[in-house]
């Protein structure tokens, strides 16, 4: 059939804020599908809460909201766009939980619209595990067995029928928030209660498990008449019990036989068709007993996801495209394969080498949160390796996650057979040393359960490493066969390096003396059989290569590596303009990147792609091969930065920001230097090496004082301290870092933080945004929500801000986008720092001008001027962009949530509107902060620190004109009591009862503000702050944030939100 | 110390004069054949043991090859049937709970040459481009001496023009009486009347008796040399024309014995087969660049619109542009438009060009087997 000429409008919706579950992998598929339903000549109005997403770049969709993922808010838009069709499978559970809702309060027959792509019942049906598996039982499938529950009680009763082990998992929950495992009836209470809080719908499954069953994932497609195609076997590493988004996954799968795959391929079709997907793509996940084959169904869902993201960059089969096709009516074999042309996506993929996703956590800044992996996903971003073999693929997806490991078995870390049985970030690396100390491959199967045959990989590689570089081997006398073997398993320069005791470049140096290089090979669909025309590529150490570099000028842009937080996704729509920018300049734009659920890895963003690391030894490969006349690394956040020297000293032609420049304004004492020359005040600050020096530093200074390693992102193990005590125990805390600089800065209290996006071409810098904090400095920038236009700082400080943002660009010399931290103390500003890169912030800030700052920078660096670019005014914005930062808390239970000069967030979302109270209460509500739209829903709590108390006043006064309860521990109900406030006093946790944890549990509190002295963990704090979150209750923790609060729910009480496209508001449309 | 690296040279020479080096396993020496690729990720144990590779030399597209060993079922006829075999990654470990043995010596017992750590992508690009050709591979000594490895693939015989039925058909005829495994093909429909079907062999794969045998079929495998007659005296309700090596118009005995059966039992063709069977309508055959080798390869049913995922072996095709004489296209593929099956109706014959017994591959296509029950049950009416 073709495609459907009955709807004109299609409404898609996007995944929303970059969560743990959900991340960047839901830009890529929503942007695939506007881009092909556009170009099939559909209307697409696309919502997504998310400004850093490409997809809500205006020239995606015609009408583009950035507006709160709520029934009520996106029946708005159906009213104002009235769309013929809704497509729910590009947006992750989140577009089909918000599907599910606008179906179920009527929304879409009111408004006749459409669900494509997949049906109400389907979703249900896949997405309530009991009837899940009802449905596989009737077709003679098998699951584990497993009762639904609705609370404690009926839970631990459950497990007794069950048998311990068992599994909790919520129903319709992302990434299995709130599962886990329970060993015993005390684990299950505690893990029940969670889960039954979680769940939407109050229900958790107790479940059988399948522990250390072999784990596979089939990516699937279906079209309208039924054809059928797996489109990739992923088979996980770790073994059942540790979430697929938290395993270590190969592709294609390699232990089973051509029945037992068919026979996993016959169910997943018989899944498909019982769940009755309409059309597109779903995965299917299967446990397979490795004793004797059993086969138990796990789940399915009916909708693209981060592993179909995952597969689409393993096979180059576009599955989020196609499955926009099929929903528009197209069938399978209507569609040409892009790759080779001349033949239909009718066909199944056959890959002629192994791709390796491992995923990558940042437990370091979650103290306190278990990291053991298990039901739950964790992870924060994944990298994608490929290779010809499985180590080879391995070796560079380690080296992609940017962690300083450089290869397997480069860092001895500690092991044992009991630590190998956990399941931890830390087990491969403690695989390897396992295997470098001689365990033996069948301890390690039976401590991990991994499957034989990849431990046997595992050790073949420490093997042949041992074999061709015995102890005491020399770079003189390796000789081209050994170096070659080693290259065959992967390992890298650094790493090889590192065992010959040289330094990295001239490992390399005598590595192409020996001429061995690696060519690179074609990712194609069809292991070659067919030719292909697309040039995505990877590097190998195998016969021929296949790269055909053309003689166009060019231009390589460095991406960003995996998602982590405080480098995220605001980094990969960077590289993308930049593509999109220098593509439009006639220039051949080469993609180098390592993550798969990016926009920049997708085939045809840029003019070629390398799926490589980026690291010197990959990058410069593919420098020697292309030969750019060029290479962007301001583009991909701080990892591509961290190279640069390297890639310059290699020969590459860094454009852009120079290579000094950048270490000018990393190096904290030739900043400080120049700061001076130029009379910008910084905050009173030192360098210290010693224990000695920085106690003494602090004491000139003056507590409070803010202490960190150097060369950080995202503010890392950064911390304010009171006293010498606590600065003495953060120098114990992080022991390693001395004789590394640390940095002790005086930390300015209260005071207002602003970040400025601008541009400079070397002779000119125009500013893009100048963005007003809510949260005073101290909570990291990337923590903190913020509002473009300022909208409480004086002009005359603003002034000063543009002044100094001028200054600082010339004197740098930057050539492109930076970025700069001020901050507002006592009527003197403050330079925090600055960063000659593209910022977190930039998507922001063109979201809300209208200006693809971008864009210009790649411009810019490819040699055009401001003017010529035409971009000489600093934009004006109308109406209020306020950004909101979304915080993982409730993923690690336990963990204090009060912000800090550590980033902790994983994504963020923005509201925008006339007001500031209404832009405001848009935001808090994308972010799914439930601020309380009345007085009915709730009493407020307060509980300040002295210092806060004059501040909170008038918070308070304004709550109580709104007619809201006040609730307040002793100190501070005394003090509102005494400027005449009437307030009801509650205890103490450890005070007895009635106190506010009971409060906040039997729902009596709608919103918490609650600003603990800084830094001392308040036993009661912590408690009432960890019920809070798990309640989802509001909590406050600074009282520039509550007071913006209360602005958004007088707001609220006043008049309705409304919604606006991007287009309509940048006059576009 | 592991698989790889502790094996003597092998090197693979094609006719054009083109070598390939790597590293031996399995048996010692030098063999000649047609060096052909298969895409399929998974049933290498099924490859090596499918008759209709004889003569051969295949190379595996998939890196790691020998992952899940060699087990006892997964076996298309009693032996190793390919010349020679080519791989990327021999895996120095076998990891499977129906595993018994591993590749490596599987091959040395059989006298079979293997080649690991070989460019096999390269070689594959080679192919497409030049064509599929005569090639010899060596392990040990031999491998020292390119030369004269490419003297013997130039002096090896070509595939064109050659019947190989006579070396894979069996002695004398005999009843199959063996099952697929339910595990993996689940319980089938099948019929209580247990017909009797004559099955030729031209070097036919197990899997294919298995499917007639689950759907209640009495199956008699006979000879290549068994004469129309001979078949006809035994009263079949039907007859099944096997998949099979070499050149589909070389085998000449064949097609005779095919229009002696033609209008008098209904007759079900697979692969060589269906080649046949269109030689005996009157129909050309020719020999395809490099053929289709793969569990990926999209078929469409005409009669249905469906496509199916299909298992492919084949080097022949039913050339397109010839008089097919009353038959008419049932399936075609949709990566080349080669025909893929046919169906005469007054003739009550059909056969298609691709596996529907898979193994290794997809099992889209099973429902033809159904239909042949159909058909010799007389349960049949023609659709579309
Ligand atoms: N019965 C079970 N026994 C052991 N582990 C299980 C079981 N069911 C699921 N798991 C593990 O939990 C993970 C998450 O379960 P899944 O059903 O995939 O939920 P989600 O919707 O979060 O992906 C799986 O990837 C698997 O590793
Ligand atoms: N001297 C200071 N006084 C108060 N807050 C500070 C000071 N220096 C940094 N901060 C806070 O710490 C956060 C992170 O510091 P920053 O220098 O921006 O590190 P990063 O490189 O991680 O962005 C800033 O956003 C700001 O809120
Ligand atoms: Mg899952
Ligand atoms: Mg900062």
């Amino acid at each position: 059939m073709p495609k459907r000429t009955d709807i004109q409008t299609i409404l898609i919706i996007g995944s929303g804020p970059i969560v743990i579950g959900q991340g960047c992998e839901f830009d890529y598929s929503g942007v695939q599908a506007c881009k092909v339903l556009r170009a099939q000549g559909y209307r697409v109005v696309l919502v997504n809460s998310n400004p850093a997403t490409i997809m809500t770049d205006t020239e995606f969709a015609d009408a583009t909201y950035i507006e709160p993922l709520t029934p009520e808010i996106v029946e708005q838009i159906i009213a104002a766009e009235r769309p013929d069709a809704l497509l729910p499978t590009v947006g992750g559970q989140t577009a089909l939980n918000l599907a599910i809702a606008l179906s179920d309060n009527g929304a879409l027959a009111r408004h006749g619209v459409e669900l494509i792509g997949a049906k109400v019942e389907s979703i249900n049906l896949a997405e309530d595990r009991q009837l899940f598996k009802n449905a596989m039982i009737e077709i003679g499938l098998r699951c584990p067995i497993s009762e639904v529950v609705g609370t404690i009680d009926a839970a631990l009763d459950a497990a007794d029928r069950i048998g311990y082990p068992v599994l909790v998992r919520p129903s319709f929950t992302l990434g299995g928030s709130g599962g886990g495992i329970a060993y015993t009836p005390d684990s299950l209470r505690t893990i029940a209660e969670r889960g039954l809080k979680l769940s939407p719908v109050h229900e958790v499954l107790i479940e059988m498990s399948v522990l250390g069953w072999k784990e596979y994932e089939l990516e699937v497609m279906r079209d309208a008449v039924g054809n059928f195609v797996v489109v990739c076997t992923i088979e996980n590493l770790d073994p059942m019990g540790v979430h697929t988004g938290d395993s270590i996954t190969v592709a294609p799968a390699q232990t089973l036989t051509d029945k037992e795959l068919q026979r996993l391929r016959n169910a997943s079709k018989k899944v498909i068709d019982r769940i009755g997907l309409a059309t597109g793509g779903a995965n299917v996940q299967f446990a397979v007993n490795p004793a004797d084959g059993e086969v138990y169904v796990i789940e399915m869902n009916p909708r693209v996801s981060r592993s179909s993201a995952l597969a689409s960059k393993a096979t180059g089969f576009p599955i989020a495209k196609i499955a926009a096709l099929l929903a528009v009516g197209y069938h399978l074999d209507e569609i040409p394969n892009d790759i080779t042309r001349v033949t239909p996506a009718s066909f199944e993929p056959s890959l002629d080498y192994v791709v390796v996703k491992i995923p990558r956590w940042d437990f370091d800044k979650f103290p306190g949160a278990d990291r053991t992996l298990g039901p739950q996903m964790k992870a924060i971003g994944e990298v994608m390796g490929i290779g010809r073999t499985f180590p080879e693929a391995l070796q560079k997806a380690i080296r992609s996650l940017d962690i300083g490991m450089v290869g397997f078995g480069a860092k001895t870390v500690a092991t044992n057979a009991d630590l190998l049985h956990v399941p931890t970030a830390q087990r491969l690396f403690q695989v390897a040393s396992a295997l470098e100390a001689g365990m033996s491959a069948d301890a390690i199967i039976a401590a991990t359960a991994f499957d034989p045959w990849f431990v046997g990989q595992l050790s073949d590689m420490v093997q042949a490493r041992q074999q061709a570089l015995p102890d005491g081997s020399t770079l003189e006398a390796l000789d081209a066969d050994r170096l070659r073997m080693l290259k065959r398993y992967g390992y890298g320069d650094a790493h090889i390096a590192r065992l010959l005791d040289v330094s990295e470049p001239t490992l390399r140096a005598r590595r192409i003396a020996l001429g061995v290089v690696p060519n690179f090979y074609r990712v194609d669909t069809c292991a070659a059989e067919f030719e292909a025309f697309t040039p995505y590529l990877y590097s190998t150490y195998d016969q021929e290569d296949e790269s055909a570099p053309t003689d166009r000028k060019k231009v390589i842009i460095l991406g960003g590596g995996p998602n982590r937080i405080g480098q995220g996704i605001e980094f990969d729509y960077c590289c993308v303009h930049a593509c999109f920018a220098l593509h439009e300049m006639g220039y051949e734009t080469i993609m180098v990147n390592c993550n798969p659920e990016t926009v920049s890895t997708d085939y045809d963003t840029a003019d070629r792609l390398y799926f490589e690391p980026i690291t010197a030894e990959d990058v410069l490969n593919i420098i020697d091969k292309e030969k750019p006349d060029g290479v962007l690394v301001q583009f991909g956040g701080q990892t591509p930065l961290n190279i640069a020297r390297a890639l310059a000293d290699g020969g590459a032609v860094i454009w852009g920001t120079s290579v000094e420049t950048i270490d000018l304004a990393e190096d904290r004492e030739r900043f400080h230097a120049l700061m001076t020359e130029l009379e910008i005040p910084q905050p009173d600050g030192a360098t210290v090496l010693t224990r000695e020096t920085a106690l003494a530093a602090a004491d000139r200074i003056g507590y409070p004082v803010l202490v960190r390693p150097s060369y950080v992102l995202g503010g890392r193990d950064m911390a304010i301290v009171f006293d010498p005590a606590m600065l003495g125990a953060w120098l114990d805390k992080h022991a390693e870092q001395l004789g590394r600089p640390v940095l002790v800065d005086q930390f300015l209290d209260d005071a207002y933080e602003v970040d400025v996006d601008a541009l400079c071409d070397g002779d000119r810098v125009t500013i893009g945004g100048i963005m007003e904090h809510i949260e005073e400095a101290g909570v990291h920038s990337g923590d903190s929500a913020c509002v473009l236009p300022v909208y409480k700082i004086s002009a005359y400080h603003v002034e000063i801000i543009r002044e100094y943002t001028e200054r600082i660009g010339l004197a740098l010399g930057v050539r492109g986008l930076f970025n700069i931290q001020f901050a507002i103390k006592d009527e003197v500003v403050y330079v925090l720092e600055v960063n000659p890169r593209a910022s977190r912030t930039v998507p922001f800030v063109g979201k809300a001008t209208g200006v693809p700052l971008a864009r210009y920078a790649a411009q810019i660096a490819a040699g055009r001027t401001l003017a010529e670019i035409g971009f000489i005014e600093e934009p004006r914005v109308d109406g209020f962009f306020v950004k909101e930062a979304v915080m993982p808390f409730h993923k690690f239970p336990g963990v204090d949530v009060q912000l800090g000069p550590e980033m902790r967030s994983t994504g963020e979302v923005m509201g925008h509107a006339a007001s500031f109270g209404h832009a405001f209460a848009k935001a808090e509500i994308a972010a799914s902060t439930l601020i309380p739209t009345g007085p009915d829903a709730g009493a407020v709590f307060i509980s300040v620190n002295p210092n806060d108390r004059n501040a909170v006043s008038k918070i308070a006064r304004d709550l109580h004109q709104m007619n809201f309860t006040l609730v307040a521990t002793n100190g501070t109900a005394e003090f509102l009591r005494s400027i005449g406030l009437p307030v009801k006093t509650l205890r103490k946790v450890s005070e007895g009862s009635p106190n506010i944890v009971e409060a906040v549990r039997a729902g009596e509190i709608s919103l918490i503000i609650n600003t603990p002295r800084g830094g001392q963990a308040h036993q009661d704090g912590d408690l009432i702050r960890g019920t809070a979150q798990l309640y989802g209750v509001p909590i406050i923790t600074t009282l520039s944030a509550a007071a913006a609060a209360v602005q958004a729910i007088k707001a609220l009480g006043s008049k309705p939100m409304q919604v606006r496209s991007l287009q309509e508001h940048h006059g576009l449309a | 110390m592991t698989a790889q690296h502790s094996q003597q040279p092998a090197l693979l020479a094609l006719e054009d004069g083109r070598t390939f080096p790597g590293v031996g396993f399995g048996a010692h020496g030098i063999t000649t054949g047609e060096i052909v690729f298969n895409t399929s990720m998974t049933g290498y144990q099924e490859i090596l043991t499918d008759p209709s590779y004889h003569r051969q030399i295949v190379t595996m597209t998939v890196p790691h090859v020998g992952n899940t060993g060699i087990n006892a079922e997964d076996t298309e006829s009693d032996k190793i049937w390919v010349a020679g075999f080519v791989v990327r990654a021999l895996s120095p470990i076998i990891s499977n709970w129906r595993a018994q043995r591993n590749l490596d010596g599987y091959l040395r017992e059989q006298a079979i040459i293997g080649i690991s750590e070989a460019p096999t992508r390269a070689i594959v690009r080679h192919i497409r481009e030049r064509g599929a050709m005569r090639a010899a591979l060596a392990h040990g000594e031999a491998a020292r001496d390119p030369d004269a490895l490419v003297e013997a693939a130039r002096s090896s015989p070509d595939m064109s023009g050659w019947n190989l039925v006579d070396d894979v058909t069996c002695a004398e005829s005999y009843p199959w009486t063996g099952r697929s495994n339910p595990d993996f093909y689940g319980e089938v429909a099948h019929t209580d009347a247990a017909p009797l079907i004559v099955a030729y062999d031209t070097g036919i794969k197990q899997n294919i008796l298995r499917m007639l045998t689950d759907r209640g079929l009495r199956v008699l495998v006979v000879p290549a040399s068994t004469s129309a007659s001979e078949v006809m005296a035994l009263a079949p309700a039907g007859v099944f024309l096997s998949n099979g090596p070499g050149d589909p118009a070389a085998t000449t005995h064949m097609i005779d014995n095919v229009r002696g059966l033609l209008g008098k039992t209904p007759v079900f063709g697979i692969c060589l087969g269906h080649q046949i069977l269109a030689l005996a309508l009157g129909a050309r055959t020719e020999k395809m660049r490099f053929g289709h080798r793969g569990g990926n390869q999209p078929v469409k049913n005409l009669l249905t619109g469906a496509v199916e995922i299909s298992a492919h072996n084949h080097g022949f095709a039913v050339s397109a542009d010839s008089e097919l004489h009353g038959a008419e296209v049932t399936h075609i593929n949709l990566n080349d438009g080669t025909i893929e099956g046919l169906r005469h109706t007054e003739m009550g014959a059909f056969s298609v060009q691709y596996h529907p017994e898979a193994s290794p591959g997809p099992h889209d296509s099973l429902y033809l087997f159904d239909e042949f029950v159909a058909r010799v049950t007389g349960a049949h009416q023609t659709k579309g």
